[in-house]
């Protein structure tokens, strides 16, 4: 296989992503549709910024719903971007055709996680790697199967004689994947977009694929973005990390930074829950309640205050916080207790449009002043939970209770030693706000 | 020592039968499961562990064909009727999927899935009971009693397996079969629920199978570890014991090529798991095996107890008296062939 030259970029990135946005519009239901009303959008990449250079990996990490998968597609020019800009060696290519788009995925391929679902059964190994050529009209019969037999041994299926005239079928899931990479690089790419590649696969095979892929980082100088859920590989492959949570990138920096020093809750979370064959460790209970919410209606200001331990006065507490401290609570509780407590509180369904503030009917013959004193026991009983730094004001008004919380701060990407975090706690400015109506609620309070 | 045993598997094989052979998945295997106790099932996929948790259950599909023991409460499970293992299965024996969507009827409100199960057991209770059962049972695996009249699809993935576990728990089960019971899930999901799986002995009682191909998972929620090679159980064992000291060499082996945050070195296993229908002669691990002797090519291991009562299926344990002269030589190896190379 022949290698690609050394950086002849003179420093130019490989990939730059600005500010890149792709949004997916909501179908919404019939009726919204008949009316014409616009169901919404769903933030897959919420205003994402990186950059990639030639030979080098990244690693995109996160859960379900996160972005990761979308953001590589992307780039790829496989879904359109709604707005921000993508430059691939230089050339813009969000605004691309199709036409030109095609020439360009020869310098950039993809490997996905299931490498029974990307190999036709129907094609023998050799038709399968060979495919590529065919389809970009390269080489002539002869020099296409010596490409073949080239790329098979690259990837470690060697001697390829005895793969070209097998099938899929024929082969181990590693094996698979192999053929996958094999079709991949092929072309001689420059940029391989690689979605979870190992995670279908067995524990005693994951270490082969993740060698194979630094070695065709090595010698084909090849950069990666190895898109993943799980930070234990990536910290084998990766030379930098993006964590990634709800379209945004919550954290970025070197490899090396991230796992020795994390600094968003996020991800400290994330590298807790890791399960480690160590015998001394049991399984962690530290961990952020829930899951990641629905991404059509994330959470106000930072997406992650929900589940984080550390969330605070500006981090945006709101109307659905309130609902979900009920519903933990009522979880635990006993039947009579909790039927007693939801026919206080009456419909929590006003509870679920996100707003910061809120008027409450008591439930029926019930008023606010019951209401206002079943919240101070709900705080009595957890006066650490940290819904309980967000609210401004609790007010009764005959059968109404009236609940305000601090307006949100939306947190914006800030330097904090080698990594870039998105997290009012490394924010002066917020820090000094938080501080401020620390001051004002406790003053409220005193009254 | 382990606890009494709530089911003992004695001498099981369960072959399914395939136009290219006759595939032995569960091949001559025992086991105890105690009273609350957490068993981590653990080996690579195809060795067989989905089969023998299911054969434990009596749910094998059709062709399969079953021999030897599980004993639960005094009776042998192999070989009793359709009607009566039914009858045993949910307030006895309880079985947890991995892909909890595909349980769940998404035409069903939870409540109904409670209902009917509870209904179908404990056709006594009365509908004010019966509520109260399944908040109770849903509210321990922290799903707030406002969304007993939902759907599935109004859950999320963590939530619907831990819907699933309620359901299986709700009839108080003496057994739990749970396989890869967090593998479509992400990993603080997956944690969370381990969490509330390593708590049922304290919380219910009940002994939990643990089927898994991640042995960090079975280190922090296990009590107890088998693993499984080609059908066998190569090692079993209390599972801080088995991780600190690994007796067998796959256990060695597939401890080393987990990926962890404090693995410092990849490391994987040569060659790939054999087909079951004609697997290598001898200790089926020895074409494999790093530390594989002459005697290992030749004769089948034999089971031997060691310290710390456990049980380990290697001839670097003996019995010394049965390897014959220069069997415990390393074994020339031929190459592992390419095409085996996983």
């Amino acid at each position: 296989m022949q290698t690609k030259p050394e950086a002849v970029t003179n420093g130019r990135p490989l990939v730059s992503v600005r500010g890149l946005k792709t949004y997916y519009s909501l179908r919404g239901s019939f009726g919204q549709r008949l009316l014409g009303r616009e169901a919404g959008s769903v933030k897959a990449v919420d205003d994402v910024s990186i950059e990639l250079h030639r030979g080098e990996v990244l690693g995109l990490v996160g859960e379900s719903g996160s972005g990761k998968t979308t953001l590589g597609r992307t780039i790829l020019g496989l879904v359109p971007a709604t707005e921000g800009s993508i430059e691939f060696d230089g050339r813009e290519i969000t605004r691309m055709s199709e036409r030109e788009l095609r020439g360009l995925r020869r310098e950039m391929q993809i490997v996905f996680q299931d490498p029974h679902a990307s190999l036709n059964p129907a094609m023998t190994i050799a038709q399968l790697v060979e495919h590529p050529l065919q389809i970009h009209g390269i080489g002539s019969r002869a020099e296409r199967q010596s490409r073949v037999a080239e790329a098979l041994s690259t990837v470690g299926l060697d001697p390829p004689e005895q793969f070209l005239d097998k099938y899929p079928s024929d082969l181990s899931g590693g094996q698979k994947q192999r053929v996958v990479i094999a079709r991949a690089i092929i072309l001689n790419p420059s940029l391989l977009v690689a979605d979870e590649p190992v995670s279908m696969l067995d524990m005693s095979v994951r270490a082969k694929i993740l060698e194979l892929m630094m070695y065709l980082k090595r010698e084909l100088n090849l950069a990666f973005l190895y898109i993943t859920h799980d930070l234990a590989t990536a910290k084998f492959f990766c030379d930098r990390i993006a964590i990634l949570y709800l379209g945004r990138i919550v954290e970025i920096g070197p490899s090396e930074a991230i796992y020795a020093e994390p600094r968003h809750p996020y991800t400290k979370a994330l590298l807790r829950a890791i399960p480690d064959p160590d015998p001394r460790r049991t399984v962690p209970r530290d961990l952020p309640p829930g899951e990641v919410p629905d991404a059509a209606r994330p959470p106000l200001g930072c997406h992650f205050h929900p589940r984080c331990a550390a969330a605070f006065e500006v981090c945006g507490w709101e109307t659905r916080d309130l609902r979900e401290l009920l519903e933990r609570r009522w979880a635990f509780q006993a039947q009579e207790r909790y039927e007693a407590e939801q026919a206080l509180m009456g419909d929590l369904a006003a509870l679920d449009e996100p707003a910061t503030r809120i008027r409450l009917k008591a439930g029926q013959g019930r008023t606010a002043a019951e209401m206002a004193a079943l919240l101070e026991e709900v705080r009595r009983d957890a006066p650490d939970e940290r819904f309980w730094t967000g609210v401004k004001r609790i007010a009764a008004d005959g059968e109404h209770l009236d609940v305000e919380w601090f307006d949100p701060v939306v947190p914006r990407p800030l330097a904090a030693g080698a990594t870039t975090v998105e997290c009012h706690l490394y924010d002066e400015a917020a820090l000094a706000e938080a501080e401020r109506r620390r001051s004002e609620t406790e003053s409220l309070r005193g009254e | 020592m382990s606890p009494t045993p709530v089911v003992s598997v004695r001498d099981l094989r369960v072959y399914y039968g395939t136009p290219r052979g006759t595939v032995r998945a569960v091949d001559h295997v025992s086991l105890d499961i105690g009273e609350g106790e957490v068993l981590g099932l653990v080996g690579e996929s195809g060795c067989g562990k989905s089969t023998l948790g299911r054969g434990i259950l009596g749910l094998l599909p059709e062709g399969a064909v079953s021999d030897g023991e599980v004993l639960y409460g005094g009776r042998n499970l192999v070989g009793m009727g359709a009607k009566e293992l039914r009858r045993l299965r949910g307030p006895d024996l309880g079985l947890i999927f991995q892909e909890p969507m595909t349980r769940l009827n998404p035409v069903m409100r939870i409540e109904d899935h409670f209902r009917e199960t509870l209904q179908q057991h404990e056709p006594g209770l009365s509908s004010r009971e019966l509520r109260t059962r399944s908040l109770e049972t849903l509210g321990r695996m922290g799903i707030p009693p406002t969304r007993f009249r939902q759907y599935p699809h109004e859950f999320s993935g963590g939530m619907r397996q831990r819907i699933m576990i309620a359901l299986a728990l709700v009839l108080r089960p003496k057994l739990l079969v749970a396989d890869e019971p967090t593998t479509s899930l992400d990993v603080i999901v997956e944690a969370q629920i381990l969490g509330i799986l390593s708590d049922l002995r304290q919380s219910f009682g009940t002994a939990l199978l643990l089927i898994t191909h991640n042995l960090g998972i079975v280190a922090e929620a296990c009590d107890r570890v088998a693993v499984m090679y080609a059908g066998q159980i190569a090692e079993e064992g209390n599972a801080r014991d088995v991780f600190a000291d690994p007796a067998h060499p796959y256990t060695r082996e597939l401890l080393r090529s987990t990926i962890s945050l404090e693995t410092e070195e990849l490391h994987s296993i040569p060659g790939s798991p054999p087909n079951l229908i004609d697997p290598p002669r001898a200790c089926r691990f020895h074409p494999r095996c790093p530390s594989a002797m002459v005697v290992c090519a030749e004769r089948n291991p034999i089971e031997q107890r060691i310290a710390d009562g456990r049980r380990v299926l290697c001839w670097l344990h003996g019995p010394e008296e049965l390897i014959p002269d220069g069997g415990t030589e390393p074994l020339e190896r031929e190459e592992i062939a390419v095409a085996d190379e996983a």
